[in-house]
């Protein structure tokens, strides 16, 4: 089986996000490996102990710092991995898919895996995407992916724990909302490992589309309202959270 | 092209979801300052369709489009945006629009604006106001061409807009359903047994704050003491922290509790859909910044375990 996992390289939401004209001032952020990615490169793992096969994890080099995310995904357990070199911070969901897209027709992958939405997708997600430009067909918010000879079977998450379940001959590609199982922990001693023995590949972007989106701004959401701030130290903030909820008789 | 305004409704075992008729109402008001119809479109058989107060509302009607199904609903949708080229499409920003919505925007090469809590007319022009960046930045952005797909967060606009009763046009698929790749097996219901957040009255709710399933102790006491039960946001769940079952947002359930007490959640768009109509929302949270503290009545900006820990003594 050879599961392609093709990852996205995102702003830190942990921190400040500073804005720069119309968009994220992308040199004062961190960069972090989306979180659903996680997930997906998990359910590849899943997949590749179950039924064999290989898992390579892909995606676009925006600023230079890709490898360690590569190196993480090695210790994860990802056989290959490849980045995409672009030095384009600023590139949309629609520009990474192509490239993505284009770097992964040759790969012959029976899956492709995305994680199902990063928190920058303003202009959609990857996953879709790359299914529309290698003419799979997609399914997102999967919860559990098995596969038997050509066929897998697709858990898909619908609200209110209701699930659906689908099958789905390959090859496909799926937006992983989570894996069966908590993505497994990879030692810093692993990590490393792989960051002084691994080979990333590197790959040319290539093809081009766009989101055709003009930003005309960005900003800190406008607030419509704000929390009433309690103020003072832990012990005091208590004290006064009982208080209020005693006057509610909620305590 | 035409100045039409699509809604690509949602439902699920008959009934049709919130944010469809929240996107019916907005397309009036879209279709009415564009000069065009707004147009309720409806992709399966076998669920009463004469809901919208739409234009129009066009019922795709086949057997094989009864249950959710991303690459048959992708290819029907498909086809009858090419037909009659609407100036734009409204997804739900749901576990079914955003099957297709992104997908969709990538075949016919147009634009796509995702995470949206706003869409309006200026100058002749469609502008989105997108809640990116798990709701700390909101992007305004302009759609470039002739048709622009716009996937919408739920809850953000007024669904008694929507409601009416207006009759749908029944239409057989616009595409040959055969030889598809993917096949609907089974709906799986959840599991009954555990607490069922949507019943209380109280939750302690935990977020990534939490820091680990060892924690999930504490708020329990802390729930325990209150009469509550403890409820969590997606990456808990995710994280096999807490049960499917507790998890509340999009992907969730909605609660609308007496009170909800929020521990170390920060307040992603997709959180909010599932808890905003709570009575009293009272968050603890140690980024200052975090959007919940827009949305909550009262807030504190502080290590949750110590408040947490210093409540347990008080109560």
């Amino acid at each position: 089986m050879n599961i392609v996992v093709a990852i996205k390289h995102i702003p830190s939401i942990a921190d400040d996000l500073p804005v720069k004209g119309n968009n994220v001032d992308f040199d004062s952020v961190d960069f972090v490996l989306n979180e659903w990615d996680e997930h997906s490169i998990e359910q590849a793992v899943l997949i590749k102990e179950a039924v064999g096969g290989t898992v390579t994890v892909v995606g676009v080099d925006l600023i230079g710092e890709l490898d360690n995310a590569l190196h993480l995904a090695l210790a994860k357990g990802a056989d290959k991995v490849v980045k995409i070199t672009a030095d384009d911070p600023a590139a949309d969901s629609h520009q990474q898919a192509k490239w993505l897209a284009e770097a992964i027709k040759g790969m012959g992958a029976d899956m492709v895996f995305a994680g199902v939405q990063a928190s920058n997708d303003i202009d959609g997600q990857i996953g879709p995407m790359i299914a529309a430009y290698l003419d799979m067909p997609y399914i997102g918010g999967t919860s559990a992916i098995e596969v038997s000879g050509n066929t897998a079977t697709v858990s898909k998450e619908f609200p209110g724990g209701v699930g659906m379940k689908y099958s789905v001959t390959l090859p496909f590609v799926a937006g992983v909302q989570s894996a069966p199982k908590p993505p497994r922990y990879a030692p810093v001693s692993k990590v490393r490992q792989m960051a002084q023995t691994a080979t990333i590949e590197k790959v040319a972007p290539t093809g081009e589309a766009s989101a055709g989106l003009a930003f005309k701004k960005m900003a800190p959401p406008v607030a419509t309202g704000h929390a009433e701030m309690i103020e003072g130290s832990p012990k005091e903030v208590a004290a006064k959270i009982v208080e209020l909820l005693k006057s509610k008789g909620l305590a | 092209m035409s100045n039409d305004v699509f809604v690509i409704t949602e439902h699920l075992d008959g009934k049709f979801s919130d944010v469809s008729f929240e996107m019916v109402g907005k397309a009036k008001e879209l279709a009415k300052a564009l000069g065009g119809q707004a147009v309720a479109v409806v992709v399966g058989g076998g669920v009463e369709a004469n809901v919208f107060a739409s234009d129009s509302t066009i019922q795709v009607d086949d057997a094989a489009l009864s249950q959710f199904n991303p690459e048959a609903y992708g290819k029907v949708i498909e086809a009858l945006v090419k037909e009659k080229a609407p100036r734009v499409v409204l997804f739900g920003w749901t576990v079914t629009g955003m099957d297709v919505a992104a997908w969709l925007s990538a075949r016919l090469g147009v634009p796509c604006a995702a995470y949206a809590k706003d869409v309006r007319v200026e100058g002749g022009g469609v502008v989105v106001s997108c809640q990116a960046y798990g709701g700390k930045l909101t992007a305004e952005v302009a759609p470039e061409g002739e048709t622009a797909i716009v996937a919408c967060l739920a809850g953000s606009f007024p669904a008694e807009a929507g409601q009416g009763a207006t009759a749908a046009e029944k239409i057989a698929s616009p595409v040959d359903l055969s030889g598809l790749k993917m096949k609907f097996i089974e709906m799986v219901k959840p599991a009954g047994g555990d607490v069922d957040i949507t019943a209380q009255t109280k939750l302690v709710s935990v977020g990534r704050g939490i820091g680990g399933k060892e924690n999930i102790e504490l708020a329990e006491e802390l729930a325990a003491k209150l009469g509550a039960a403890v409820s969590a946001s997606r990456p808990v769940v995710d994280a096999g922290w807490l049960p499917r079952t507790r998890q509340v947002g999009k992907s969730g359930l909605k609660v609308k509790p007496k009170l909800y007490l929020m521990l170390g959640i920060s307040g992603a768009p997709e959180h909010l859909e599932g808890m905003k109509s709570a009575e009293l929302i009272i968050a603890i949270n140690t980024d200052k910044k975090a959007p919940i503290f827009n949305v909550a009545h009262y807030g504190a900006t502080a290590d949750l375990f110590e408040v947490a820990e210093a409540m347990l003594e008080l109560l």
